[in-house]
Order: structure tokens, then sequence, then C-alpha cells
């Protein structure tokens, strides 16, 4: 069973959300994500400033086995970018809930983050995923 | 379930993530694929191939079986336990199965071909062999495992003492029996090395000693970017039955000298080529961040193919790919990358051969 941590929200496309004290969200793909996918070669990350709608594509990881898009979990603005992962994609196989996060986002509306999956909801769909 | 080669359990044990290939339960990695691939180019590593199959043809006219099923040519062999690689082709020249056949003396071959393909390959040479007098015989009881990367050789003589026998002093593209093993010079991943031929009962001991001389295990995912560097074609990927070895990069593989040896396929090709090859396999880099996959749609000058096979070089850290395109001088393309058309430039594989870049 892969890693869900208790205090992040999730979505049923494998990105995770952390809120931070200052009011923005940090957001990366979930750690049985980067197991499907394999070994990262390359991260193309949205622009900061960027306005997002919720589910819409923002970002791409692309692995040795297959390109897959990222979503915004949630409407808002980027705020910042982890230019490290552009430069060594294997941060995301390495730390996908730590130095592998992708972009900080401000959320339209930060109530939008209750609806989002919690840590058992996410590990239902990864359960749902394995059969 | 899949089919399980002996070592199964061994790469259970290792960790590996097991997939289906060919019908058989195989590891893609043992954690990282990248770090698999740079321990081939850099040190040693070893596969499991033990899905692929073994089979010995023995009769006093298997030669000329061989002469009439493959468009290479066996008798350009003379010296026992020297291989040549071939397709075989059905009646409309296109390929049942690319393979590698050794001669060990001159009423026994021994043929490897791929674990896909087994099944119509055994029964395409059952259905020649009569009219030759060959016994067909499929080594069911064999594993094999190669062992490739620079220091492949050096750490197999270690891990083998006194079972590698007169492996050392083999050449290239030659094999040696030694005891119940039989030892190649050959591989599938553009470095030196060995592919060993062990029974089933003996592969997890040889497995393990190898490992013992930190020989690493690496998975299918590794052998599939080391091999594409090196410009090696995938039998389903690159050529299948609809496409002839003249379109698939594999021109160098048909012996049409002498020209009254018939085999079978050779009309179709010899049509082909007094009419024009109307496409060729070519090697593309990829410039651009991105990664060339197969079925992408690459267009050229002269027309549109597709990329038969791609991946992301770990050697070269961009994308490499081969694709088919129509015929005609080529130096610039695009590709339909999801969406996206982007710049690659063509190139003559390999694109890395015994740890060496082969392009600018």
């Amino acid at each position: 069973m892969s890693n869900v941590p208790a205090e992040l929200k999730y979505t049923k496309t494998h990105e995770w959300v952390r809120a931070e004290s200052d009011g923005t969200v940090t957001i990366g793909i979930t750690e049985h994500a980067q197991d499907l996918l394999g070994d990262m070669v390359f991260v193309e990350l949205p622009e900061v400033g960027r306005s997002l709608k919720s589910d819409q594509d923002c970002a791409v990881v692309e692995s040795v086995k297959a390109a897959s898009d990222v979503y915004a979990p949630l409407a808002g603005e980027i705020t910042a970018v982890n230019d490290d992962v552009t430069d060594s994609p294997e941060l995301v196989n390495k730390d996908p809930y730590g130095d592998g996060w992708l972009f900080r986002m401000k959320p339209a509306n930060a109530a939008d983050l209750a609806g989002l999956l919690d840590a058992a909801g996410y590990a239902a769909v990864v359960a749902e995923d394995s059969h | 379930m899949g089919n399980r080669t002996p070592l199964y359990e061994a790469h259970v044990a290792l960790g590996a993530k097991m997939v289906d290939f060919a019908g058989w339960d195989m590891p893609i990695h043992y954690g990282s694929q990248i770090e698999e691939h740079h321990q081939v180019r850099r040190d040693a590593g070893m596969f499991d191939v033990s899905h692929m199959c073994v089979v010995d043809l023995r009769g006093a006219r298997v030669s000329d079986f061989l002469r009439y099923l493959l468009a290479n040519d066996v008798a350009r062999l003379t010296v026992a336990g020297k291989a040549i690689y071939s397709c075989m082709l059905n009646e409309r020249g296109g390929v049942i199965d690319d393979l590698i056949v050794y001669y060990m003396d001159p009423v026994w071959f021994r043929m490897v071909v791929n674990a896909g393909t087994r099944n119509k390959d055994i029964a395409w040479l059952r259905r020649h062999a009569p009219s030759f007098g060959v016994e067909v015989d499929v080594q069911e009881e064999l594993a094999m495992i190669a062992v490739q990367g620079p220091n492949a050789r050096a750490k197999a003589q270690a891990a083998l003492g006194t079972r590698i026998g007169a492996a050392p002093q083999l050449a290239r593209f030659a094999a040696v029996e030694s005891g119940s093993l039989f030892i190649a010079r050959t591989g599938y991943t553009g470095e030196d090395g060995y592919e060993i031929m062990v029974p089933a009962e003996h592969a997890e001991e040889l497995w393990n000693d190898l490992y013992a001389q930190e020989v690493k295990p690496c998975g299918l995912g590794a052998r599939d970017t080391l091999r594409l560097e090196a410009g090696m074609n995938l039998y389903g990927q690159d050529m299948d039955e609809d496409t002839t070895p003249l379109v698939s990069g594999l021109a160098w593989t048909v012996a049409w000298e002498p020209q009254g040896r018939d085999f079978i396929g050779r009309p179709v090709l010899e049509a082909q080529r007094s009419a024009g090859v109307p496409q060729q396999l070519i090697g593309l880099v990829l410039e651009d961040k991105g990664v060339l996959r197969s079925h992408q749609q690459v267009f050229t000058a002269q027309g549109a193919g597709e990329i038969t096979s791609g991946t992301f070089s770990p050697s070269l850290g961009r994308a490499v790919a081969l694709a088919r395109v129509p015929a005609g001088e080529v130096t610039e393309c695009e590709v339909d990358i999801r969406g996206k058309r982007l710049k690659a430039r063509v190139v003559k594989p390999p694109f890395v051969r015994n740890g060496q870049s082969c392009i600018d």
C-alpha cells in the first residue's frame, strides 16, 4: 500500500493538496501516481500568475512510460512553481510529497478545499485502481 | 497468472515490479529503470531473458533447411559456435520473426526466437522441417540470463569460475558450451557481454552468483531503452508480418548472394528492390523537451510516416526514436507530440554504442 499522508487533501486524478499557513495551497502528484508512471524524465509547469478553473489541465509530468496531465484541484491563481523539478524530474519519484511538489496556488474560494477527498477517500480510489 | 520463468521468485524477492510481457510475468524494473539503464552502460547488469525460446534443429540437411527458411545465409557460418542474425520471412516477404541462429556442427544449429512469436515460429519450422528431414526440438528446460555492460564479461568470469570454460576466448557473436551451460557473446543492449543458457534448476544459483559479483538486476524497461539506443529493432513494433526487412532497416541482414539460393520471401524482396523500396526506417533525435513514442505521426518533405519505437534516451538525455517514413533523403522532420509539432533531427542509428554517444 502506498503512502497517503493523513494531513493532505486529494483528487481522483492523483494530485495532492496541502493547505499552507499563508492561505495558499501546494500541489503535487501522489506517491501512487509516481509509482504508476515510473521514472520521470520531463516536467512542464504553468506560468506564475496564470488563472485556472477547477479541473483545468495546467502541467504535464512525463515518465519513461507515459505523459500525464496534472489538473488544478480547485480554481485560483498560480503563485509559485517548483523549478527544481524542471531541472531534476526524479525529485517527483524520490519525494513526491516534499521536494517533488509542482506548484502553488491562491484558491479563488478557500472553502473549495473542503470539497476535496480526504486521505481515506483517496485511499479508496487507489484501492479501486488496483482491482 | 502468466507463465513464470525459473527466476520469478528471485525477481519478487528483489522487489521487482512485475508486468505481463507476451504472456509472461516479467520484471519491468527493480526500482528505477533509468538507474538500471546506466548500470549497463557504465558497469554490468543482468536480465532474465528465459521467456525467449531456444530451438535446436538437427539433421543431415539442416543447413539446406535454414538456407531456405532464413533471409540471411547460414552457409556463411563455418566456425563452430558462430552465429548470424536473420529474419524469417513469409511468402509475402513479411517478417515472421527476427532471430539468432548458432552453427554448432554440420548437423546441429541452435536458434533463439522471441517469446511473443514462439508458437507461430515453431509451427512454421515444423511445417517446413519434414521435407528436409530436420528435427525441431524446443528446449523448454533452458533458462537464459543476459549479462551486459563494459564489465559484464569480467564479472561473469569471476562469478562462474571454472564453469566459464572457453567463453573468455569467444569472438563477438559466437557461443561455446561449457558443461551444462551454453555461453554466447551476444546481447541486445549495444554493450559487450554474454547471454548464458542454463538448465532451469541451476538458473537461480547462477543469478545469485552474478549478483554476488555486483552484477545488478535490470528489467525489461531498461532492456528496451538500451536496445533502442543501440538502434536495434523490436519485433512487433519496428517490423512484423506486413513489413519486409527492406522497409525495416534490415536490408543488411538479407543475403542476396548467391543469386541461386531460393529462400522464402525472396521473389517479393527482389520485386520490391527493383521497383524501389517505398519506405525506410530512420533514426530521430528530438531537440526539444518531450518524449517520442510509438505511433506518433512524423511529417517529412516526402510525406507522413509513423514512429515505430520511441523513448527517452537516458544516455543522451533526449528522446530518440525509429520511424518508418516514405523513401528519399530526409534530414529533418516534424513529429506530432500531444497535438504539438516539434522538430526532430534525422540520424543514422545506433544512437549509443559501447557507452559512447554516436550522434553530435
